[in-house]
Order: structure tokens, then C-alpha cells, then sequence
């Protein structure tokens, strides 16, 4: 160990490199083993796509649900192009004006059950992800 | 020695480099020292080093390949070693091969070579690819290496999950190149660090020994030397687990090379004596 990193660790300002290698690893591992069997998915898919059916009406043979991996966050990536509205009694204005345009996608972000906690620079990490997963298609 | 009860078992890493090789000559030698009739198959073609690491590779004439041909028989394949003939060596096949062997085929080789052994080793291609995959269908269980480094875990874990969907079982786990010192200071993954992220029974732990680079010079695996060195009884203490007997395993952060192995050692290099 260099007198450096000795002296930072005496002083409790870094962290052993052993433990830094086992939050990484678990966290890495998490979203690694995280591909779901191709089962669960199709009866995930069905549930989504009931729930959004609820709301507006979607092409379900153009729809498609399926996970995508950056290489931090497991994304369920969901592209509903919806034909239109469904004329619901306490619909907001919001959501009325948004989904009157077709081809628009929808997505939703899954995390791992077994994730562990994340420490908090590690929750910045993930949301950063997130955002850059969202972003390109948010706008209408 | 009943003929269909040969033990036949993958020896894998996913990440290359961690000692797969190492592992399979090592454990060969000792399970033949151990009076079992052993066969070691190199399913990498390609790149393969176990004849190296056995001293055979003056004696390889033919591979299963051949034998799978008709061009000759099982036992003009199987390469005897000189001073543990109860070990056997088989070469898949040679680097102008243009294929893998296919899964049926690995199986049917490995069928044969399991009728006149107790066990058969498979020292695993490196990846998840077609070759692992193909090996893997042939061995009912497996021994993943890795070591304390990120990325051996990284892969070994994939390849758990793999052997895991292809039910091969059981797995066991051999951690390699452990250094006690880095994990006293907290600087190298510990044992139960990976035991735990890898969810495997720990079969071996073998520690960082620069006698395993000399050996492989000398084409002789540590197990055949008379005195075994740290690693050297490490790989022994594996075979024997394999069989079943209960060996304690060795505490890493109290085993440091004492004051008097480290002046042999000293007086062995410079006089160059046994």
C-alpha cells in the first residue's frame, strides 16, 4: 500500500479497495443476473399493456415490451404506439392532450429486487442512467 | 472401478488466465496418486496448454476427433503420462481443426473415455461460447475456478448461471491466487466475500505461488513432487474432497510463508539444489 493511501485509510477518508470491489461487484451482478425468462416477461408484457388499454387505446400489433440493458440499469423499455384516448370520466387535461398523439412511447424503469441499497453516490449514478434512458423519447 | 460410474466433471472459469489449466494438470496428477484412474480432456483446441503444463506435448499423435473418425482407436489416443500412469491425457482435437466439437460428439467421446476411468476432467475452452457450451453438455458436474479479482468473479458468476440452466450439478468453486497479505489489509477480496457473492461450496482455496510458474516450465504439475509446496498441497487437498474426505481448509490471513520456507526457498534458488 502506497504511504498515500495508507494514510488516507488511517484517517478513514477512503475505504479499503476490497470493500469498494464488493458494493461494485454485488451491484454489477444484480443487473447481470437480472435477465428475466422469457416467460415472466410475455405475462408482464400482458398486465402492461391491460393496465395502459385502460386509459387509451394502443395498437397492440405494433406494441412491444422488452427489457434493455445499460450496462448500470435494467430498463423495461415499452413502445405502445396509441390510436387514441379513451373518453374516461375524470380524465385529467393532461394526459388527454399527451395521448392524443400517436406512435408515443411509454416507459417505465424496473429495478432489481435483489439490488442492494445503494449508497448514495451510487443512487446518483443510477439516476443519471435513468434520465439519459428516458430523455430522448420523452418529448412528444 | 465399475465402468459407468466415472465421475465426469467440467473444469471451467469463463475469464481466462485464472488457472483452469493449472487446476485440471494438478488435479489430474493428484487423483492419480490417489489410485484413481483418471483421463484430463483439453476441450480447447484451439489454444490448448494442458499437454504443456503435463510435459506431454512431444507425445500427442492423434486427438478424439481422430477417434471419432475411426482414423484410430480410444487407446492409441489417450496419451499415458510417464510417471503417474494411472493418468491419461486426451487432446480434443488439433489448431487446424475449423469447429468445435459439437455437443453430441463431446458426449459420445466422453462416454467412451468415462468406461475405463473413475474420473474424466474436462479443462473448459476460456468464455460462454460455443466451445463452453458444447463441453458443459458433456459433464454432469463442474468446478469453477476464479480468483479475488473483479473481473474473474464477474465471469464466473455467469458462468454459474449457465451451468445452473444446463442442470450440472453439483458446482463446486476453487478460489485461486489468493494473497493473505492484500486480504489482511483489506486490499483483495476475501474468501467469504466471494463465497458469498458467488452462493458456491468452496472445494479448494490455493494460494499466490511462484512455484506454479516454475513447474509449468518443467512441464511437471507441483502435485508430483514428493514435498509439496503450499499450492502443490492445496490441489492434493482438492482431489481429496473430490473423494470425499474432509480436509480442513487452510486460514488464508494466518498463512504466511514462514521464516523458515522462505530461506529454503532463498537457499534453493541461489544453490539451485533439489
Amino acid at each position: 500500500m502506497a504511504l498515500f493511501d495508507f494514510l488516507q485509510h488511517l484517517l478513514g477518508l477512503q475505504k479499503p479497495s476490497a470493500t469498494t470491489a464488493r458494493e461494485r461487484l454485488q451491484l454489477v451482478l444484480a443487473h447481470d443476473r437480472s435477465d428475466l425468462n422469457p416467460e415472466l416477461l410475455e405475462r408482464m408484457r400482458r398486465e402492461i399493456l391491460e393496465v395502459v388499454q385502460k386509459y387509451v387505446e394502443i395498437d397492440i400489433e405494433s406494441g412491444d415490451v422488452s427489457l434493455a440493458t445499460d450496462d448500470r440499469v435494467t430498463a423495461l423499455v415499452a413502445n405502445l404506439p396509441i390510436r387514441r384516448a379513451r373518453p374516461l370520466p375524470n380524465n385529467s387535461p393532461e394526459t388527454s392532450s399527451k395521448s392524443n398523439q400517436c406512435g408515443q412511447e411509454v416507459r417505465a424503469l424496473v429495478e432489481n429486487q435483489e439490488m442492494p441499497q445503494p449508497s448514495p453516490t451510487q443512487i446518483a449514478e443510477v439516476l443519471e442512467v435513468q434520465d439519459a434512458a428516458i430523455e430522448p423519447n420523452s418529448s412528444p | 472401478m465399475t465402468a459407468t460410474s466415472a465421475r465426469v466433471i467440467l473444469i471451467c472459469s469463463g475469464k481466462g488466465g485464472v488457472g483452469k489449466t493449472t487446476l485440471t494438470a494438478n488435479l489430474g496428477i493428484a487423483l492419480a496418486r490417489l489410485g484413481e484412474s483418471t483421463v484430463v480432456l483439453d476441450a480447447d483446441f484451439g489454444l490448448r496448454n494442458l499437454d504443456l503444463l503435463l510435459g506431454l506435448e512431444n507425445r500427442i499423435v492423434y486427438n478424439a476427433q481422430d477417434v471419432l473418425e475411426a482414423t484410430c482407436r480410444l487407446e492409441q489416443a489417450l496419451v499415458k503420462h510417464k510417471q503417474e500412469p494411472n493418468l491419461s491425457l486426451l487432446p480434443a482435437g488439433n489448431a487446424r481443426m475449423l469447429d468445435w466439437l459439437t455437443s453430441d460428439d463431446m458426449k459420445k467421446i466422453v462416454g467412451m473415455v468415462a468406461e475405463r476411468a473413475n474420473f474424466v476432467l474436462i479443462d473448459c475452452p476460456a468464455g460462454i461460447e460455443t466451445g463452453f457450451r458444447n463441453a458443459a453438455a458433456a459433464a454432469k458436474e463442474a468446478i469453477v475456478i476464479t480468483t479475488p479479482e473483479m473481473a474473474a468473479v464477474r465471469d464466473a458468476d455467469r458462468v454459474i448461471g449457465l451451468l445452473h440452466s444446463q442442470e450440472v450439478a453439483p458446482i463446486q468453486m476453487v478460489l485461486n491466487r489468493v494473497r493473505p497479505k492484500m486480504v489482511a489489509n483489506q486490499e483483495m477480496l476475501g474468501v467469504s466475500d466471494v463465497t458469498d457473492i458467488l452462493a458456491l461450496p468452496l472445494l479448494g482455496l490455493v494460494l499466490e505461488d511462484e512455484q506454479v510458474i516454475t513447474s509449468t516450465n518443467r512441464g511437471e504439475p507441483l502435485t508430483l513432487q514428493g514435498t509439496l509446496s503450499p499450492a502443490g498441497r492445496a490441489y492434493m487437498n482438492v482431489a481429496r474432497r473430490l473423494r470425499g474426505e474432509e480436509v480442513a481448509l487452510i486460514d488464508p490471513t494466518r498463512e504466511r510463508q514462514g521464516l523458515r520456507a522462505r530461506l529454503m526457498g532463498k537457499i534453493r534458488r541461489t544453490t539451485g539444489l533439489f
